[in-house]
């Protein structure tokens, strides 16, 4: 027995597998598809077949009109993240897909409140609305209408501050997300 | 030129020589060019029957098969055939007629969304928007279908586009960007499978059909006979290794040989190559294999760690890969081959005291495993064997030594009842000169039996061997075997009567009940000419063994 001798031998105990594990985060996955009918519906039923959820998903046209933007998040927690990546790659319409760092991405959000205020309470939020930099889009008697843009994080901060007012109905549209500098997403 | 025309000479600067199909009212335009097209087309008597014989053609010449359907109905039957192709990966065309373009969307007569549902189960699909698009669309779903892991295609086109005249022009090329298959392999990480391979003392080879799907046979038994390694291939990869080599394990997985799963059980290497640790190979997957480090080489990347994460990916295709991987092994400095004498030893004693086995009939009884061995016998070990799904399945399997890839077709990803005949007929009008037999079970056979009448209308000479045992077979297996031998709805008594049914279908029919002449009988049925469907009437209540029961260990596998 004993250790291999000559350099065309390893130690199979030294190999390691490639992980495939969960990473415990969430994903933004930026992918370039063909702007094509029936990509977004072969994108979200791969999800679907493959029991990925996904959390949110924006699709919208790019500076080239023969192509589209498909920003998706998901759970790195409960997917590994290189088969949903990889399972991607193989639908025909899927010409590159980015895992986007998340200290060189650029993410924002796009989010509508339908708040119930009358009275008082209505400079209360209009002011919560301006520490987020948020803008009052529509007010009427018994409730404001705020925009607020930027990440998921402060989004989800703004709608726990006006939820006790009286919130009738919030509207997002998911983040999409762009890579910082000069190299393409 | 019409559309439909151009559609023609499409499928013929792809090598098309047949189509299999049947047409209808959102068809009839293509069916029009079949008139004097100059491609042979052979009218099934059920689309799923088309499908599968496309499929059945594939894997016997391992060129693109091609089925028409009409809209609605004809397509919704070709979905199962679709599932199977993409489940086995064979490389399929399906070109499926749609409704009028100003009729998509108003539940139009036999209207139905064949992108949307065939979408989960395609390689890739086009629907067609303008009938300038059909060329390029057949050539791309060709270049699809037979690259990279093969697959089925779907070319959807509406009843008035194919009506249409189009400036056509052969395509030389085809243009998909987002579609790069590896099929190279990385050099490094073979020179490291090569010196893994050599530092292993228990290694197994573990092929699947994707060394089949790659013409690589030969590439793989120079890589096995380079050194003493142990091989063994999964129920889709048979004949990728020829089955009378001394080194040959038998197939492994749920109705494997004891020698390839206790291997695979003990190893410290596995390299698999085109095949993707199915739940029917691995038993319990946190129990699979538990001493080795995985080698995992296959052309479709999503494949490399789905299952089983691999210590040496390499992605690429299995004939170019293993051609470098045995040049990168023979050049390795003093391979040692007695390293794996212990191995040897302690598999020789596994085929020594487990090898396949079952109890012969001492009254004249036809058991069903000897049925096979009989047709071994009869066909002089040289057919091509298709299979349906069920007990005899899994025997052919086991007593059928396949030594040729392509010699061996039946359905296994997706487990397809049915699936046998049509793949026979295939198989044949792929294959003319050669012997094509079925074995199929008496539930099986009765799922597609309406394309006998395609074989005898097109002398399509197939041999069918129906293992007749009056029951679901394995189905009934599992209710003995795991439901307390409660039976339900499994037994099919005598019916139908298959030699009448044969002679109703203008083929012969023989019934067989003699296990003294049966050997004879048979090799008289496959020179009787045309079909044949002989019903052989074989042992009712036998189980097929050994078996790794659902969910357990390999190591523990009964029977
Ligand atoms: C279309 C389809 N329906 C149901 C099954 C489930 N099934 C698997 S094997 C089997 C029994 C097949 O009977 P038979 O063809 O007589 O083969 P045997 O097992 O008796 O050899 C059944 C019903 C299947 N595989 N395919
Ligand atoms: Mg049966």
């Amino acid at each position: 027995m004993g250790e291999p001798a000559t350099k065309d031998r390893l130690s199979l105990e030294d190999l390691e597998a490639t992980t495939n594990l969960r990473s415990g985060r969430k994903h933004i996955l930026s992918i370039l598809v063909e702007n094509k009918a029936g990509v977004l519906t072969r994108v979200a039923g791969l999800f679907a077949r493959r029991g990925f959820n996904i959390d949110t998903l924006t699709v919208g046209p790019t500076e080239d009109e023969q192509f589209s933007r498909i920003t998706l998040t998901f759970d790195g927690a409960m997917h590994p993240v290189d088969q949903v990546t990889k399972q991607l790659h193989k639908l025909i319409n899927v010409l590159k897909i980015r895992d986007l760092e998340p200290n060189d991405t650029v993410a924002r959000e796009l989010a509508l409140f339908k708040v119930a205020v009358e009275g008082p309470q209505r400079a209360e939020v209009m002011q919560i609305c301006e520490i987020f930099r948020g803008k009052v889009v529509d007010v009427t008697r018994r409730s404001v209408i705020l925009e607020i843009t930027g990440t998921t994080d402060k989004v989800e901060a703004f709608e726990r501050m006006v939820r006790p007012f009286g919130l009738i109905e919030m509207m997002r549209t998911g983040e999409i997300a762009i890579s910082r500098g000069r190299g393409e997403t | 030129m019409r559309a439909v025309d151009a559609i023609m000479e499409c499928l013929k600067a792809e090598g098309v020589d047949v189509v299999f199909g049947l047409p209808g009212g959102a068809n009839l335009p293509t069916y029009d060019a079949f008139v004097d097209g100059g491609i042979r087309h052979v009218l099934v008597r059920h689309e799923a029957g088309g499908g599968h014989a496309a499929e059945g053609y594939a894997k016997a010449t391992g060129k693109v098969g091609v089925a028409f359907a009409t809209s609605g109905p004809g397509a919704t039957n070709v979905v199962t055939p679709i599932v199977d192709a993409m489940m086995d990966s064979v490389p399929t065309v399906f070109i499926t007629g749609q409704v009028r373009t100003d009729l998509i969307g108003t539940d139009g007569f036999q209207e139905t969304d064949t992108l949307g549902i065939t979408m989960p189960v395609v390689k890739h699909s086009f629907q067609i928007r303008s009938p300038q698009e059909i060329p390029r669309a057949i050539h791309e779903a060709f270049y699809l279908a037979r690259s990279g892991r093969p697959g089925p295609v779907v070319v959807d086109i509406p009843q008035d586009l194919s009506r249409a005249d189009i400036d056509y022009e052969p395509i030389g090329d085809v243009h998909l960007p987002g579609y790069q298959p590896t099929t190279d392999g990385n050099a490094k990480q073979i020179r490291q499978a090569a010196k893994a391979m050599a530092s292993a003392r228990r290694p197994v080879v573990y092929a699947g059909g994707g060394v089949v799907n790659a013409n690589a046979a030969k590439e793989l038994t120079d890589f096995v006979t380079s050194d003493r390694f142990p091989v063994t291939c999964t129920l889709m990869g048979l004949g990728a290794f020829p089955a009378p080599h001394p080194q040959w394990l038998g197939m492994l997985g749920m109705h494997g040989t004891r020698a390839a799963n206790y291997a695979m059980d003990e190893a410290d290497l596995i390299c698999c190559i085109g095949a993707r640790f199915d739940d029917r190979i691995t038993g319990k997957l946190s129990e699979f294999a538990p001493h080795a480090k995985f080698i995992h080489i296959d052309v479709d990347p999503a494949e490399i760690s789905k299952n089983v994460p691999a210590h040496i990916p390499i992605v690429g295709d299995a004939k170019s890969v293993l051609a470098k991987l045995v040049k990168e092994y023979r050049a390795l400095d003093s391979v040692d081959s007695s390293r794996m004498d212990e191995w040897w030893a302690r598999i020789e004693a596994w085929r020594k005291d487990h090898p396949l086995r079952y109890d012969d009939s001492t009254d004249g009884e036809i058991k069903p495993q000897y049925m096979v061995q009989a047709l071994y016998e009869a066909t002089g070990g040289d057919a091509i064997v298709c299979s349906d799904v069920g007990q005899h399945q899994m025997w052919a399997a086991q007593y059928y030594h396949f030594d040729q890839p392509r010699r061996w077709i039946n359905s296994g990803g997706l487990g397809t009842m049915g699936f046998g005949l049509p793949a026979a007929m295939g198989a044949q009008v792929g294959c003319p000169d050669q012997t094509v037999v079925c074995i199929s079970g008496d539930g099986s056979i009765q799922m597609n039996l309406q394309e006998l009448a395609t074989c005898a209308q097109n002398e399509i000479p197939v041999k069918i061997f129906i293992m007749n045992n009056g029951y679901l077979g394995m189905v009934r297996q599992w209710q003995e075997l795991f439901w307390d031998n409660r039976y339900s709805h499994v037994d099919m008594g005598t019916f139908p009567d298959f030699v009448k049914v044969a002679e109703a279908y203008g083929a012969t029919g023989l019934r067989l009940t003699e296990k003294s002449t049966l050997v004879d009988d048979m090799k008289a049925a496959l020179q009787t000419p045309g079909p044949v469907m002989v019903d052989v009437r074989v042992t009712r209540e036998e189980n097929t063994y050994p078996m790794i029961s659902p969910g357990m260990p390999a190591r523990d596998m009964v029977g």
